[in-house]
């Protein structure tokens, strides 16, 4: 057990996940995450780039995918609007890697979860409630970015980045992965068996690959794939409860707090928390939905996870956002609303 | 594919001489797993060819890895026998740098355009010079977007008649070209930059050597390279393919003088 501030956690966490390329530009409250690798990864072997642009970073940490190595990259906010290209990119030409979003608020559900990249593709997205749980996240998106080929993002906030906390930081093992025989490592050049990591997978002329329409098909189907069995939450007390808050990352720690202070108070509420917000747990909502004659949605953003949460409760009426937009006087972490007290009286508010 | 000017029926075996001439390459590099599909006159696929020559005499096929932009050339991922990655336009010095640094033994080049180079990606290749990292850039400059049909770049020549330029390019309505050549060879942490063509055998014959030493320059450890080809676009320049070789003499060599920038 080590007392390390988040960024620090995580990038050791990182480390220890067998990351060993990271490139990334400043943006608070990333930027704490890019001078830890930078100090930590070359002793690790690894390299690490102070890069000139997001989108520089965004595409130096393909490469190092493509080349086989585990990679990741991170911004916040329109850093990660910048990165949504290459991000889109690599979910298409199946290059795997870690985006590391440690975001200033919760504005960027829409921009994980929906993406702002072209074609079918979604981005596996964990949102981690604090420090000890973005330390297991770190190493989990790993796997999952190397199981499934594909990018995956850690949805972080200030409040990961900075908080100083004790972790227990050590290599997680989530079980055996296939081989990366797809990655370029120039072996094959010559052979007439040359790789090709292509969005368009037209394959060579001698060996013709499955091409752009049955390519893009069958990485809509991977998707569809993933969307029933990745998906993962946590909740309490939903049972018997006729009043269910939803909230994700800090603001579902919070949430989950106030409600079990509620429930000792003898009021029938329950809380959920998606963990992964793609694929969002709509199932497991639905089902500790079941008794809830209302839905309330607690984040600190004008209202983008409820889209989800209407879209995956039995009845849509029920569902009601008690957040919203709440940002702190620099501009750079959360407002007035992150608070267990006024998070309280919200509820209760909404269960008169 | 039909032949601009002249009887389209008439076949050209490239591999025999014509009467009268040798052959001075060998007919087809074995890295050429097929025919290029691009069109009557154009300078890319002299380029590729010549590029895989000399990976071949240098011997480092096993070892190299191509990262290939957004133009005519993207075709070519489909005929080297090379492993590439295909990536964002503009982006290939950004995703070359992440393959060669957790790639150190492997040599990697870029194969991009104008459109790709100069436009999308300036940025990309100016930072990744001034990195020094040690990769080989190829920019197959012809002054237009071929691939989109013939447009404006940032490299097009002034008075160069494209299809967003009808009229030739202006410089107070367009703006004025970009040597991507000259601009890398100011910054540290380069090792060889020049500036050649494909139009005539001795161009060919130079760009052979030039991509060579950048080559060698990434193997020594010496730093950044670029080298930037002139290659004929008829289709781009509304000329017959036989005028594209004089078209770039007049046009585009005049602005952009050939030779060894930093060696």
């Amino acid at each position: 057990m080590e007392l390390l501030e988040g960024s620090a956690a995580i990038a050791e966490s990182a480390i220890a996940a067998g990351c060993r390329f990271f490139a990334g530009y400043p943006m608070s409250p990333f930027t704490g995450l890019l001078e830890n690798m930078s100090q930590k990864l070359p002793a690790a072997g690894g390299v690490c780039i102070n890069a000139e642009s997001e989108i520089e970073g965004v595409n130096m940490t393909l490469g190092a995918a493509a080349a086989g190595f585990r990679a990741a990259t991170g911004s916040c906010g329109q850093g990660i609007a910048l990165m949504q290209e290459a991000i889109a990119e690599a979910a298409l030409n199946e290059t795997p890697f870690v985006v590391f979003n440690m975001a200033r608020n919760q504005q960027d559900y829409f921009q994980c979860t929906r993406g702002g990249g072209w074609g079918d593709y979604r981005t596996i997205t964990l949102a981690p409630q604090d420090v000890t749980e973005a330390v297991e996240h770190t190493q989990l998106a790993f796997h999952l970015a190397d199981k499934h080929r594909a990018p995956v993002i850690i949805y972080g906030d200030p409040l990961i980045a900075q908080t100083r906390v004790g972790v227990d930081i050590g290599p997680r093992d989530f079980g055996p992965l296939p081989a990366k025989d797809w990655a370029l490592d120039g072996t094959s050049s010559g052979t007439g068996r040359s790789k090709q990591v292509w969005t368009w997978a037209m394959g060579k002329s001698t060996d013709p690959g499955p091409g752009p329409d049955r390519h893009w098909r069958a990485i809509a189907a991977k998707f569809d794939a993933i969307e029933p069995t990745e998906h993962r939450h946590a909740q309490g007390w939903c049972e018997d409860a006729s009043t269910l808050v939803v909230a994700f990352g800090s603001a579902g720690k919070f949430v989950s707090y106030v409600v079990d202070e509620l429930r000792a108070e003898g009021l029938p509420v329950g809380w959920f928390r998606p963990i992964t917000l793609w694929p969002f747990p709509g199932p497991a909502l639905e089902a500790a939905a079941a008794t809830a004659k209302r839905v309330l949605v607690f984040e600190l953003n004008g209202g983008q996870m409820i889209d989800d949460v209407r879209l995956n409760v039995p009845d849509r009426r029920l569902v009601r956002g008690i957040g919203g937009v709440s940002i702190g006087e620099s501009g750079l972490g959360f407002g007035d609303l992150m608070d267990a007290p006024v998070v309280r009286e919200r509820i209760l508010e909404a269960m008169q | 594919m039909t032949s601009m000017s002249g009887d389209a029926s008439v076949m050209v075996d490239t591999s025999i001489a014509p009467e009268g001439a040798r052959l001075i390459a060998s007919p087809k590099p074995s890295l050429l797993l097929g025919e290029h599909s691009l069109c009557p006159g154009c300078g890319e696929p002299v380029a590729l060819r010549v590029l895989l020559e000399v990976l071949q005499e240098l011997d480092i096929v096993g070892r190299t890895i191509g990262v290939v932009g957004h133009g005519c050339y993207g075709s070519f991922v489909r005929i080297m026998d090379i492993d590439v990655l295909q990536c964002l336009h503009g982006r290939a010095p950004s995703c070359a740098t992440g393959i060669k640094r957790m790639r150190p033994d492997t040599a990697v080049f870029t194969m991009q355009g104008d459109g790709d180079m100069a436009n999308e990606g300036l940025q990309e290749v100016l930072h990744a010079a001034a990195r020094g990292e040690k990769v080989t850039c190829i920019m197959l400059n012809n002054g237009v977007f071929g691939d989109t049909g013939g447009q404006l770049t940032a490299t097009t020549v002034i008075g160069q008649r494209t299809k967003t330029s009808i009229s030739g390019r202006d410089g107070d309505e367009h703006g004025y070209p970009v040597p991507v050549a000259d601009l890398v060879a100011k910054l540290q942490g380069v090792g060889y930059v020049a500036r050649t063509a494909v139009h005539t055998a001795a161009a060919v014959a130079q760009t052979k050597r030039m991509l060579r030493k950048a080559f060698e320059c990434q193997l020594d450890g010496r730093g950044f390279g670029l080298v930037e080809i002139l290659t004929m676009c008829p289709t781009g320049w509304f000329v017959t393919a036989p005028e594209g070789s004089g078209y770039l003499s007049e046009s585009m060599e005049k602005v952009y003088p050939l030779g060894e920038l930093v060696s």
